[in-house]
């Protein structure tokens, strides 16, 4: 057993899906040099020509990737922060997310394109952003978010191997913050399948990312008050797994669904739409959510950027209060 | 019979010029009337209340064959834009299969009638699928060169725009990262004169697209893109050192937008009549059949009779398309991911 951080997870992936099928290749910005969070350190060295440098143009980043995935290869592209990818929106949302539906299956793009996102790195607003919902609105592209190390080596595996475009998405924060133990085996984490990651009979937190931690967390404090929360860990944004959001919420009657991502439009609203059209009767409580304010991104200043994110305190206020209802 | 050896004699003589075979030439009229016709029959079906939306290559017919006939059929990718009838034709989709794609047929085999007609397609033709937004496939051709390179694959990709698209970043972003890499891609404009309504003085400050060849350090020509002859003299050349590793080309060719943008468009709003008058006498079609007859290369009644096997061939696949089954409703569900 050895401990991995999150950032060794996803660049002990990479290594070995590079040395088991020569078609997958990595492009992005810097990645030659090891990139500006070290996932594509060393990798240059040991798959020589397999390691592409972009110019600093994302939408090339990922039309390019869709080239090469039509021709056969298994691109996995690297937007280096994911605040940058909406440059490449349009070759996702008209291109990368139709090629299957539009040749109905005669063409599908086997790629991967990976992104760091998320706050709480003091990034201001151009390298916290969440984006997950703009890119989870898109049938064709399946985005992942993982948030323990060893779902993001299983889960980019899986993402590696699927015939599909898939929107890798990696919690900057946790990068270097989360730790778990690894074994060798290869983990079974299938992409379209949340986890509960936590037991309780209370109340329902789904997340994901660093909220999950920050959720788990919360659910810690308010075990030792007597409430018992059950935590899903989403894992998959789109396709959502419908099944274990439904059972979670069916099971506890009470659902709080936390995101970093402002509230307006964010996932939450359709998780909270999933559970009030099929779980309606199960609920003990109105549907809550904790997200960030709809402000247009996270401010820089520490003290701007705490107010901004929810955190383990807001959670366990949110759901102590939710508990009580 | 003294005059058809004479005929003969003088064809051996000037075919040399061509650098075409007496074959190519006969392809080479046979395709740009088949797209004329088709076209033609497609605004016909429009104008009947049979076909929802055309959109056609007419005035761009040599600059099409001229180029496609410069690729290696069933080795080489296409990456098209949507006036790209001729070159699809001449990479080995058929009549019947335009007429498909027009009627937004069941098995239409650019989309099965899920994307509008003339947004090309084909796998086994290794033309790749397109959307109706420009120069993104720019970018998708500069990743199957890409890919090609790794691979060692000695393939070239041809991938065609008008010279509206050349506005757009995805084009610098294709033609920049193709040319620091030095891949196996044509990147091939054909300008037509208008984007829609916005003549070329709207678009851009300089005469030639091809110019900017030289600020992304790659090569690039123009030529007439109303001779096909000179078309494929142009481009053949291009592909070979390309295939051979020599890099990409940016390569412009001059023609001109017969019709209107679309089926839904009225041009005389935008467009002066004379212009259009003038450029309807270097007509691709006719220019090529009167050079062709003068240099004594075909007998007049050789052509008389492509004609009327291209009318023929493009009457009865638009009969046998508007037999063909369409998509049922539900065919709008399936197909968003493919099974592992």
């Amino acid at each position: 057993m050895a401990t991995m951080t999150v950032i060794e997870a996803i660049r002990g992936a990479l290594d070995e899906l590079m040395g088991e099928d020569d078609r997958v290749f990595l492009i992005g910005e810097d990645v030659e040099a090891g990139g500006v969070f070290r996932a594509t350190e060393g990798l240059m060295a040991k798959h020589e020509g397999r390691v592409i440098d972009s110019p600093l143009a994302e939408s090339s980043i990922i039309g390019i990737a869709i080239g090469a995935a039509h021709y056969g290869l298994r691109p996995v592209a690297e937007i280096q922060f994911a605040d940058f990818i909406h440059a490449g929106f349009d070759q996702l949302c008209s291109e990368a997310s139709r090629w299957c539906y539009r040749t109905k299956g005669e063409s599908s793009l086997p790629m991967v394109v990976r992104a760091p996102w998320g706050g709480g790195v003091h990034g201001g607003q151009h390298h916290s952003q969440s984006i997950e919902a703009y890119y989870a609105h898109m049938p064709g592209i399946k985005v992942v978010a993982p948030s323990f190390p060893a779902d993001y080596r299983s889960l980019l595996r899986a993402s590696v191997e699927d015939p599909n475009p898939v929107l890798f998405l990696e919690h900057k924060r946790t990068y270097r913050l989360v730790k778990q133990e690894v074994d060798g085996a290869p983990a079974e984490t299938k992409i379209g399948r949340s986890r509960i990651a936590r037991e309780g009979d209370d109340l329902t937190i789904y997340a994901y990312g660093l909220m999950l931690h920050e959720s788990l967390a919360a659910a810690n404090t308010l075990a030792s008050e007597g409430i018992e929360c059950k935590v899903v860990d989403l894992l998959t944004l789109n396709p959502l797994d419908r099944e274990t959001i439904l059972e979670a919420a069916r099971a506890t009657g009470k659902v709080l669904i936390v995101h970093e991502d402002t509230l307006t439009g964010g996932l939450g609203g359709e998780i909270a739409a999933l559970i009030g059209e099929h779980a309606f009767e199960h609920l003990d409580a109105p549907v809550r959510r904790l997200a960030a304010p709809d402000v247009p991104a996270m401010p820089f200043h520490h003290a701007m950027e705490d107010f901004f994110m929810p955190d383990r305190e807001k959670i366990a206020a949110a759901a102590r209060e939710l508990a009580a209802y | 019979m003294t005059s058809v050896r004479t005929r003969r004699e003088r064809s051996r003589t000037t075919i040399d010029d061509y650098l075409l075979s007496e074959h190519q030439l006969e392809e080479m009229y046979y395709y740009m009337l088949l797209a004329r016709r088709l076209n033609e029959r497609m605004l016909a079906l429009n104008r009947q209340g049979r076909a929802p939306f055309v959109i056609a290559g007419a005035g761009q017919e040599a600059a099409q064959v001229g180029a496609a006939m410069a690729l290696d059929r069933g080795v080489d990718y296409l990456a098209p834009y949507y006036r790209d009838l001729g070159m699809n034709l001449v990479l080995g989709m058929t009549a019947r299969e335009a007429m498909l794609n027009l009627l937004a047929k069941r098995d239409d085999p650019a989309s099965h009638g899920r994307q509008m007609p003339s947004h090309w397609g084909h796998a086994e033709r290794r033309i790749v699928t397109q959307s109706s937004v420009v120069a993104t496939q720019l970018l998708h051709a500069t990743g199957i060169g890409l890919a090609a390179k790794m691979r060692k694959d000695p393939i070239v990709v041809l991938t065609c725009c008008g010279e509206g698209s050349t506005s757009k970043g995805d084009f610098h972003e294709a033609l920049n990262f193709a040319a620091i890499h030095r891949l196996p891609v044509i990147f091939y404009v054909q300008n037509n004169g208008y984007a829609i309504s916005e003549s070329t003085k709207k678009q851009m400050p300089v005469e030639h697209v091809a110019d900017r060849a030289r600020g992304y350090g790659m090569r690039g020509a123009v030529v007439d893109g109303m001779d096909g002859v000179a078309v494929y003299q142009t481009v053949k050349p291009a592909v070979d050192q390309a295939r051979r590793g020599g890099g990409p080309f940016l390569i412009e060719a001059k023609c001109y937008r017969l019709w209107p943008h679309s089926s839904d468009d009225d041009d005389t709003r935008y467009r002066p009549r004379k212009e259009l008058e003038e450029w309807t006498r270097k007509d691709p079609l006719t220019t090529f059949r009167a050079r062709v007859e003068e240099d004594g290369i075909f007998p007049r009644e050789d052509l008389d009779e492509i004609e009327q096997r291209v009318e023929q061939e493009v009457r009865e696949a638009a009969q046998w398309a508007m037999m063909q089954p369409d998509p049922a409703p539900e065919d709008a569900l399936g197909h968003v991911y493919r099974e592992a």
